[in-house]
């Protein structure tokens, strides 16, 4: 075996470079260099051209950035290298296009909406507040949003749940075919069919009043191909291993997946729960047919309207004073940190109840 | 409390390929059995049809019959839930369960079949655990996760785990094969004490392990892949290494092919 040790192609002398394995390289700090100078160029040419935007600026300082990576690469070390990288700064720049409307948004909900958002907001409703004038505040919406939103949840969460648990536990054959088909289905239905829906079955068929109830009714159609999908994903992320472990035990097979199979993806379906309440959490459509707004507070969401946070928000914004818009940013914040906070409360249980490999 | 298995006729199926042959075999009581052979010939099927674990796999069936002393486990109105109570099984990657500590691990199957006295179950894992020769490197992080254990000593928590439940029968599926060689002695170590108690069967690749800890020892194999597999013989473990009645297990102990 010894000979194939050998390589039988000549060594091309190099005399440029004093060792055959060092090559010419840029300095460490030339991308900051190089996307220093490529912002100055792009607002510099934005300025000049008289571009008004500051997209444009910075697209074409993006522009520049890799243009001239490329060639400062090509020039200094060789082409391998400049195609590195040009592939590295595009996925700085897709990361940069990524965030930035991110951070924007973020920064314009929190630097408008921080303005009248304070205890008094919070705790108070538009109870004799005309829509043009200043004060009132966002507590019955933001009530209205809680209630409905648990609500939609002890409804969809369960039965999405135990959907899931049939299709990766049980499911065989057509009718879990035509269940996934539906599961899919369902994920398209867009919000204002899913509020139709309830308006002909709950409202108009069984000519019940609005409620918040109703718009839960609603948000949980909207909710349960999310839990259903999720859930499934986490389960079938458990090893089968475990489930034979459990099995083999003589543990019969629904306490397997009671003891054995949710507990070790609980984790991630807690997760996916809570990213199912944050999407059903900013719905307006359906809470403006079936839930009809109310700027009072009601704490019942069983009888009469509610309000809730995204059909307070556009409310606000219809009234079109500048007051109002101070309160719909107010509430826009203040929906935004609900969600967070689900999210982060999430995040929290997934890592609490993650399996451990700790020593 | 160890038991005989009477094994006829037995044939095992996924959906419509037939993976195992006709087998008919006695396992002893307090012995231990070894089954070799080539890959794919349907060492682990045959294994796993011993405690109805076969058709838990979608599509698995099997016909013919396993007696365990007098009782058919494929009798009419047998529950595969009883059946793996008394016939435990170990797998061939350490899994312990991964939300649990290690006495949660061993008292796994005493609490999910929620037949349990509080007051016995600190013994039982104790005794568990002692038996399968973990206690002293434990006792001291019993509430600590399972998985945090090296492999060898997570493979004998898998042991602990099953014993904890008092099968009479302790299958094995290459315990071994995921273990480095200090470990897999020890399991070894542990399979020669355990036959006191238990009838084990095990699955190996490795031939000096059948020979070392084997009483007896069955050779299968498969005429072609695509076949189903067949066992070719089954005698004591000296015999089939030193002088076997078949020329293809000679072939294949000799490393003539395979």
């Amino acid at each position: 075996m010894s000979h194939a040790l050998q390589d039988p192609r000549p060594v091309k002398p190099r005399s440029s470079a004093p060792s055959s394995l060092t090559r010419g390289g840029l300095p460490r700090w030339a991308p900051a260099a190089i996307a220093a100078l490529s912002a100055l160029l792009g607002a510099g040419i934005g300025a000049v051209a008289g571009l008004e935007s500051r997209m444009q600026w910075g697209l074409i300082a993006a522009l520049l950035f890799v243009g001239i990576t490329y060639t400062a690469s090509s020039v200094v070390e060789n082409r391998r290298q400049a195609k590195d990288r040009v592939a590295t700064s595009l996925v700085w720049v897709c990361f940069l296009l990524a965030v930035v409307p991110l951070l924007s948004l973020l920064g314009v909900t929190i630097a408008r909406g921080i303005k009248v958002l304070d205890g008094y907001f919070l705790s108070h409703s538009m109870a004799g507040v005309a829509g043009f004038a200043p004060g009132g505040g966002v507590y019955h919406a933001l009530l209205g949003t809680i209630e409905q939103v648990l609500l939609a949840t002890a409804i969809a969460a369960p039965i999405g749940l135990l959907t899931a648990v049939y299709l990766v536990e049980y499911g065989r054959g057509r009718l879990a075919k035509a269940v996934t088909f539906f599961v899919d289905v369902m994920t398209g239905i867009p919000s204002i069919v899913a509020g139709l829906f309830i308006l002909t079955t709950w409202t108009l068929m069984l000519e019940q009043g609005p409620s918040g109830f109703a718009g839960s009714l609603a948000l949980s159609i909207l909710m349960m191909p999310v839990v259903v999908r999720s859930t499934e994903e986490m389960l079938k992320l458990v090893p089968n291993e475990l489930r034979e472990a459990s099995l083999a035990l003589g543990v019969p097979k629904w306490r397997t997946i009671l003891k054995v199979v949710l507990p070790t993806a609980i984790g991630g379906i807690s997760t996916g729960v809570m990213l199912a309440v944050a999407r059903i959490a900013g719905e307006t459509a359906p809470i403006m047919l079936l839930v009809f707004g109310n700027p009072l507070i009601n704490d019942n969401p069983f009888e009469g309207a509610q309000s809730s946070l995204p059909l307070y928000i556009w409310e606000q914004y219809k009234v079109g004073s500048e007051d109002s818009f101070d309160r719909a940013w107010a509430a826009a914040l203040v929906l935004i940190a609900f969600v967070m906070i689900l999210n982060l409360v999430a995040r929290g249980i997934a890592r609490w109840k993650a399996p451990k490999t700790g020593r | 409390m160890a038991k005989r298995i009477d094994v006829s006729g037995l044939s095992a199926f996924y959906g419509t390929h037939k993976a195992i042959d006709d087998i008919s075999m006695t396992v002893e009581p307090r012995s231990v059995t070894a089954f070799i052979g080539p890959s794919g010939c349907g060492k682990s099927t045959f294994l796993r049809t011993l405690n109805r674990m076969h058709e838990v796999t979608p599509g698995g069936r099997v016909e013919g019959k396993v007696m365990l002393d007098d009782e058919n486990l494929y009798g009419q109105g047998v529950d595969p839930v009883a059946v793996r109570r008394t016939v435990g099984m170990v797998f061939q990657r350490p899994n312990p369960f991964p939300t649990m500590s290690i006495f949660d691990n061993v008292a796994a199957g005493l609490r999910l079949n929620g037949s349990y006295k509080k007051s016995e179950l600190n013994d039982v894992v104790e005794r568990s655990l002692k038996g399968a020769n973990l206690w002293n490197e434990v006792k001291d992080r019993l509430n600590k996760p399972g998985s945090g254990l090296s492999g060898g000593q997570q493979q004998r928590l898998c042991i602990a785990r099953a014993i904890a439940v008092e099968p009479q029968v302790l299958l094995m599926d290459e315990p071994c094969s995921a273990l480095d060689p200090i470990s897999t002695l020890a399991i070894e170590d542990l399979i020669g004490e355990l036959k006191e108690r238990f009838t084990i069967v095990i699955v190996t690749h490795n031939m000096q392990q059948a020979a070392r800890v084997s009483d007896r020892t069955a050779f299968f194999n498969l005429a072609a892949v695509g076949q189903p597999g067949k066992l070719v013989e089954i005698d004591d473990t000296d015999r089939i290494f030193s002088n076997p009645s078949v020329q293809a297990t000679e072939d294949y102990i000799s490393g003539r092919f395979g």
